[in-house]
């Protein structure tokens, strides 16, 4: 026997093979019950009757109109929130001013408060009891129980995705580049669009990628001001919960298939982005 | 470009970062701003290039008065204590940017953009580096990189925060030589922050010696080292 058979293989952070294995084994397990098996069990339950019968309840007007009106609330919710999310971030990184804690603090609000209450306080602030909400309807302008009041809430529950996947980033890049950019001659608008944005592109694609998901999956807020109206206001989670509760268990199970699938086509999109640039990822993300 | 500095002041908030200081600065000169970290050195030289606005007092460019002047107008070429160099950007179109970013009527042609950089690399002796991103350069030459940037935008001075801070000795010394040609080829005013007392010595005409917001002493190198004018000069010169 030589002294090799006595050298350790593992590296020193690397466990004894019992905890290793029950610490893998564990966490497979947990993501078999916990997120695949009920991403099966919906597949397998919008089949049940076939094909023919899923791709019938999808094509009901309530359906396609649910789906449809998701696409558009996303469409419209995420763009504006990748859009405040920037200047949000930028107001709080670039700049030293008072109440600047306060602000990082209410970003995360839409986090902590419950959907369901962000959609009653939209309710209040813009529904017929409030000045405003009397104001808006004697201008016919609707809100609440209407589209907009939709897309308010959508961007509520939304807001702090993009933000939040800045700020750090931006914190560690500081402000060099930019105060360079601008000794060189370049105007504010040319220093965002040459130096900041390609700066931070990866963070702000994920963040839009997290807030489009959660946009298009949004219930509680959008539940509690759309006022539910089927084929008008019923977005694609309110139109499965409704389905549900109607025992119509295949549409529901349909659309929900659907609403699953769109998640993982961000998932995938996600993962191909991180896939076909880890060279430039792993150069400049360092979190 | 002479420059002349009458009763600058700057405060952070309740904090005095610089007392009212005044200097005047030749034309055409190389000057060290010499001191400790805290001593007011690095924000006097972003007052100077428009990174910052003083709280009082008054800046002049060749007795014009620049107090107001924006960042962009006063086409201060800056090298940043770490470079900043773009990291998405070749070398080549970092060098770039300052003449891209000219207004469309004052913008060369690209041939004309090309011969610069390619002419600006030749100053910097790195004349094949163009192509490479700045993560592919040693610290020495990302330093003379940021250089040539600041260059490229025909500058009225050349204003550098501690621009061998992040070198090891060796290179430092190679690149003292290198600025100190730099400046003799272009005859621009040039300024400088150290904390390094044998690189301000060496390097400079004159050397401005601050501490706490404050300028102690301004002089030759020779001129400093033989009549510290009180105890905190000669302290600090002396290390």
């Amino acid at each position: 026997m030589s002294d090799i058979t006595f050298i350790r293989a593992e590296s020193v952070t690397t466990e004894p093979r019992l905890a290793r294995g029950l610490l893998i084994g564990g966490t497979m397990a947990l993501i078999a019950v916990l997120l695949f098996a009920p991403l099966i069990a919906v597949f397998a339950e919008a089949l049940r009757q076939g094909w023919a019968a899923s791709l019938d309840a999808l094509a009901s007007p309530d359906a396609r109109s649910a789906i449809r009106l998701t696409l558009i609330v996303a469409a419209i919710a995420v763009p504006l929130n990748a859009v405040f999310g920037i200047a949000a971030a930028w107001a709080i990184t670039k700049f030293d001013f008072r109440g600047k804690a306060f602000l990082i603090t209410l970003i995360d609000l839409p986090f902590s408060v419950s959907p369901v209450v962000a959609g009653l306080a939209l309710v209040l602030l813009f529904g017929a009891h409030s000045t405003m909400g009397a104001w808006l309807i004697a201008n016919d302008l609707k809100i609440v129980f209407a589209f907009p009041g939709i897309v308010l809430a959508t961007m509520f529950v939304t807001f702090p995705f993009v933000a939040r996947e800045l700020i750090p980033v931006m914190i560690e890049q500081g402000r060099a580049e930019e105060e360079v950019a601008l000794t060189l001659g370049a105007s504010g608008w040319r220093v965002f669009f040459t130096v900041t944005l390609p700066n931070i592109r990866w963070a702000l694609l994920y963040g839009v990628l997290l807030c489009n998901a959660r946009a298009m999956g949004e219930f509680g807020a959008v539940a509690v001001i759309s006022g539910k109206i089927r084929g008008e206001t019923t977005t694609m989670p309110i139109m499965i919960e409704m389905l549900y509760n109607e025992y119509l268990s295949v549409a529901a199970f349909s659309l929900a298939a659907v609403l699953a699938l769109l998640a993982l086509v961000t998932l995938t999109l996600k993962s191909l982005l991180e896939w076909r640039h880890a060279d430039v990822l792993a150069a400049t993300r360092r979190h | 470009m002479h420059i002349e500095i009458e009763e600058l002041a700057k405060e952070f908030g309740t904090e005095r970062a610089l007392h009212p200081v005044s200097l005047a600065i030749p034309s055409g000169a190389l000057i060290a701003l010499l001191g400790p970290s805290g001593s007011g050195k690095t924000t006097l030289l972003r007052i100077l290039g428009g990174l910052e606005f003083p709280t009082s007092g008054r800046v002049l460019f060749d007795g014009s008065d620049a107090t107001g002047l924006t960042v962009q107008e006063r086409r201060a070429g800056f090298v940043f204590q770490h470079y900043a160099l773009f990291k998405h950007m070749t070398v080549f179109e970092n060098i770039a940017y300052g003449l891209r970013a000219r207004k469309r009527r004052e913008r060369p042609t690209e041939a004309e953009i090309g011969r610069r950089v390619n002419r600006l690399l030749d100053l910097i002796q790195l004349p094949d580096i163009g192509a490479r991103y700045p993560s592919q350069l040693s610290g020495g030459q990302r330093q003379r990189v940021a250089l040539a940037r600041a260059l490229a935008i025909e500058p009225r001075m050349l204003l550098l925060d501690e621009p061998f801070g992040a070198l090891d000795a060796k290179v430092r010394k190679e690149l003292r030589q290198g600025l100190r040609d730099i400046h003799d080829t272009t005859g621009l005013t040039t300024i400088f922050v150290t904390h390094d007392q044998e690189e301000a010595m060496e390097l400079a005409d004159l050397v401005v010696v601050m501490s706490m917001g404050r300028i102690e002493q301004v002089g030759k190198p020779a001129e400093i080292r033989a009549r510290p004018a009180n105890d905190f000069v000669r302290s600090f010169t002396a290390a």
